[in-house]
């Protein structure tokens, strides 16, 4: 069991944490036609915007209520209302996202009232779902507004198919079965679309919640956007209820998948990673489990796996075999958010390799089952301190400056990575990303132990 | 220095700011530049104090907040230090919710207290946000009695995001120098001609591109507030001669009220483009009135104009006749015409949403009868101006970048976050240097096309695909020369053009 420390500093020195707003905007983003509107100051918004821009090279939409001193006093009722009004007519989103800040909660706007006496004001506007998310910038960090978010975005009632007519059609040509699988924040639109195709390539309908395949994957639409182009869509989120298993991966994901089990009785399996040999294979044994349990029970047939498994895996135990050699008895530090963080050090370990250090953000049930004896809720500073003498370390694009202090490679994971190209694409979970994973590793390893043979 | 409404109104209505000099009426718009519920945003006032101070490098920056304002902001900016880099560690008290219901003041002083015995810095700023705003935590108190504690300057800054935009939080700024920094030390000695730099924050370096020019006629810089600056040094302010404003109003608060307080008088000036350079070199000797200076400052203009017209040739052949859209705020909107206009690019369009009066009477001049000037600065609003006046590119601040690349057309960035300096004589090569690759890139022509299965494009190929009935290999041959013939030829490197 793993100790859980959170040094007793009054000031964080370089913080790791981000805030869980930014976690929520995220999450948000993963839907199609949204705008997220930050209820704060315009600057919440400016920050935010800032780093997601930076990490994806995109140009995301959020947007800001405008909180001054003023209305900061009175209230925000008037800018909220204002805000989605505006939105509404200039944006043309199909779903709204609406998230709290550190200022707004500490005035103690309520939220459920105020959206309350809009709706009532406001019946014209009553086609547009707001997905409402309460994440003070003094509580948790992203991985906890995000997980909070998508719990709002699967619990939000978007009412029946309004449009019922027409789409029964659809719903009786559709006749693969639904699968929700609840995307937590330790896979970016990469890692969704792996487990997207993972999912459809059992003829199971994956549908992503949230879905930043979609929207933050880097690709060139025409015309010009004021909202996300791609991601869940509204009609999906109407028909969660239809879904006949719930996948949630990420421990963060947990409370959504129990919501949705509440809401419709849908089952659940929760995978707190999806990278490594078991994990996937766990995973393809519960789809493969999903298939098998829609036949017909008069002809009972074996499990089922689409051959390129079989071979995805082969490929991933050969990866194993040929860099496990660099692996073995490497001391690796970590500066990441629970669920990545857990699903990073288990594989690490799984390879050979000492976890030296573990920093993380927020308090997640994780914690306590690490590869590691202590894991420290905490900042840079921390990871510096402990990370002195490990042969990686594995942090964000923060992570540099210390790596160059200590002369220690640097793998690049978490939010922001600002450094590098290709966030909106890099996959390292399922079997091809696990190998894309050792490879990356594994060729940085070679390098610093070449550049010590030339010396 | 309390925050006060009144304050907040007075930095609105700084009188040296021409954004109000009508008379009678005034036209506060750009200062006060609230983000509108709903509407695009831009920074807060927090985010305007933090660009403004934190390029001091010797100094701590401690927010005191919730993690947001640090978290997701520290480490992003652009301001290169020529020593420490005590600026580029992020400090904050991270407050959570206990400390928001039982205060953060002993928190805070306890943050304090940890930065001044681990980093030792020079100084340290303390950023109050909105929430220990809201909460009323008296910053004041608290850093007054660590100063008195710790020997260490400990100055508050009193720019809550919630009190106003950006160019609020640059006043604000200044308003925390002027209390507790300038004119709390003294030089070793001074010269007959010490100026500072107002407002200019060394991004991608490119204060250095211009201290060399000044070095060279004798003008030394006093201070730099504050790119590259060290806490003393801003300290010793006061004893300039001339504050020289950079590129902005961002910091008029400051030159006008050191002229009131230290009778130092100020001018404005920019770095961009050669015309300006020279002028601001023309005009500091000018203010001076030293015949011998002078000389030298024309001496200077005149071998590195020389220099200069020779590096860029083979740019202005590549570049004369170029249209460019300018996308960006006050000052910049008019230096950067003019040094578009010295490598031969003609600018059809600006905005003038941010700029004042003045500026636009210069944009007016610079920019001919033609000149389209762009008032509100939604994407859509750009990209359609783009469109109209058939503009081979776009020149903006970073968060347009994804605007126009996303539209497919050549983007240069010049604000905040770029990482090149534009800046002085040398600046301007690498200017043209960036927009020589980024107009003559060969990618345009690629990402403009379509690919050759979809319907209604790329007409050599549905040209093909009609006739190819016959689909002889010397057919489809064609096709894909024609195919190859669509995109256009890879520029020539620029070195061999200089050459000729």
């Amino acid at each position: 069991m793993t100790t859980i420390t959170q040094p007793k500093k009054a000031a964080a020195v370089n913080p790791l944490k981000l805030s869980s707003p930014l976690g929520a905007s995220l999450a948000f983003l993963g839907l199609k036609g949204m705008i997220p509107l930050f209820h704060g100051s315009q600057g919440c918004t400016a920050f935010a915007k800032v780093i997601l821009v930076r990490h994806f090279r995109e140009a995301i939409p959020l947007s800001t209520t405008a909180m001054t001193e003023v209305s900061s006093i009175l209230g925000g009722e008037d800018n909220v209302s204002t805000a989605i009004l505006t939105l509404a007519e200039k944006a043309k989103p199909d779903v709204l996202g609406l998230l709290t800040t550190g200022l707004t909660e500490t005035r103690g706007d309520d939220m459920q009232r105020i959206l309350k006496t809009f709706r009532n004001q406001h019946p014209e506007l009553d086609w547009l779902p707001i997905i409402s998310v309460s994440t003070p910038d003094y509580k948790g960090a992203m991985e906890d507004g995000y997980a909070a978010t998508v719990e709002q975005i699967v619990t939000t009632d978007y009412g029946t198919l309004a449009e019922s007519e027409d789409s029964i059609p659809s719903l009786s040509s559709d006749r693969k079965a639904r699968v929700t699988i609840l995307a937590g924040s330790l896979l970016g639109p990469g890692d969704v679309e792996e487990v997207k195709a993972i999912v459809e390539a059992f003829g199971l309908t994956a549908v992503m919640v949230p879905d930043l395949s979609g929207s933050m994957d880097g690709h060139l639409d025409d015309g010009f956007n004021s909202v996300t182009t791609g991601g869940t869509t509204l009609d999906d989120l109407r028909r969660l209820g239809e879904s006949s298993f719930t996948i949630a991966i990420g421990e963060s994901m947990r409370k959504s998948a129990v919501a949705l089990k509440q809401k419709f009785g849908t089952n659940y399996e929760v995978f707190p990673r999806l990278n490594g040999l078991q994990a996937m294979d766990r995973l393809v044994l519960r789809l493969s489990k999903i298939v098998h349990s829609r036949q017909d029970a008069h002809f009972v047939q074996p499990y089922e796996v689409p051959e390129t498994f079989n071979r995805q895996r082969r490929q991933l135990q050969d990866a194993m075999l040929d860099t496990h050699f660099y692996f073995g008895r490497k001391r690796i530090s970590l500066a990441l958010e629970p669920d990545l963080l857990y699903q990073t050090s288990w594989l690490l370990h799984e390879m050979g390799a000492e976890i030296h250090a573990a920093v993380t953000t927020t308090k997640s049930p994780l914690l306590e089952n690490l590869p590691i004896e202590t894991v420290t809720i905490g900042d840079l500073e921390d990871f510096e301190n402990l990370a002195v003498g490990s042969d990686l370390l594995i942090a964000n694009s923060h992570g540099r400056a210390i790596a160059q202090r200590q002369n220690i490679p640097l793998y690049r994971m978490g939010y922001p990575i600002f450094d590098r190209f290709g966030n909106g694409h890099r996959c390292l979970t399922g079997y091809r990303g696990t190998v894309q994973f050792l490879m990356d590793l594994g060729n940085l390893f070679i390098e610093v132990e070449e550049s010590q043979i030339n010396h | 220095m309390k925050l006060t409404r009144g304050k907040i109104t007075e930095l609105v209505n700084e009188p040296g700011c021409e954004h109000n000099s009508k008379e009678g009426q005034s036209n506060k718009k750009a200062c006060k530049q609230q983000a509108q519920p709903g509407a695009a945003q831009g920074g807060c006032a927090f985010d305007g104090a933090s660009i403004a101070l934190v390029p001091i490098t010797d100094a701590a920056h401690l927010v005191h907040g919730p993690i947001a304002c640090s978290g997701n902001s520290w480490g992003s900016r652009g301001s290169l230090s020529s020593g420490p880099v005590t600026y580029k560690t992020g400090f904050t008290t991270d407050l959570s919710e206990n400390d928001i219901i039982f205060g953060g003041e002993k928190r805070l002083y306890k943050a304090i207290a940890q930065i001044v015995k681990n980093h030792q810095p020079a100084a340290v700023f303390v950023y109050s946000t909105c929430v220990t705003a809201l909460i009323g935590d008296d910053l004041d108190a608290v850093c007054q009695a660590a100063a008195k504690k710790y020997g260490t300057p400990i100055i508050p800054v009193h720019a809550a995001g919630f009190v106003g935009s950006k160019n609020l939080g640059n006043r604000l700024a200044g308003e925390a120098l002027l209390d507790h920094v300038v004119g709390t030390a003294e030089p070793e000695y001074t010269t007959p001609f010490d100026i500072n730099l107002i407002g200019e924050y060394n991004i991608a370096g490119e204060m250095w591109n211009v201290l060399p020019l000044f070095e060279k006629v004798g003008i030394r810089v006093l201070a730099k507030i504050t790119g590259d600056a060290r806490y003393q040094e801003v300290c010793q302010a006061h004893r300039a001669k001339l504050n020289v404003m950079i590129c902005s109003k961002a910091l008029i608060n400051m030159a006008r009220k050191m002229e009131e307080q230290y009778d130092i008088p100020f001018i404005e000036e920019s770095f961009y483009g050669i015309d300006d350079m020279n002028r601001c070199l023309r005009n500091i000797a000018e203010k001076f009135g030293d015949a011998e200076l002078k000389q030298r400052v024309e001496k200077l203009i005149a071998s590195e104009n020389a220099a200069l017209d020779q590096k860029l040739a083979p740019y202005r052949a590549r570049l004369g006749g170029k249209r460019v859209v300018l996308y960006t705020g006050g000052v910049k909107s008019w230096s950067i015409i003019s040094a578009a206009k010295d490598l031969g690019i003609d600018v059809v369009a600006t905005s003038t949403k941010k700029s004042t009066e003045e500026d636009k009477a210069r944009i007016k001049k610079l920019l001919g009868k033609d000149g389209i000037t762009i008032e509100k600065g939604s994407p859509q609003e750009l990209l359609k101006v783009i469109e109209q006046t058939g503009a081979d590119l776009l020149i903006a601040g970073g968060r347009n970048q994804y605007t126009a690349l996303k539209a497919r057309i050549p983007f240069l960035d010049i604000n905040q976050e770029r990482h090149h300096a534009y800046a002085g004589y040398e600046g301007m090569i690498e200017m043209a240097k960036e927009l020589e690759e980024a107009l003559y890139s060969p990618i345009w022509q690629q990402v403009r096309c379509s690919a050759p299965w979809e319907v209604g494009i790329g007409e050599p190929i549905a040209g093909n695909r009609e006739q190819g009935t016959g689909n002889s290999d010397q057919e489809i041959a064609n096709s894909e020369k024609e195919l190859i013939g669509t995109v256009v030829p890879v520029a020539e490197p620029i070195a061999e053009i200089g050459g000729v």
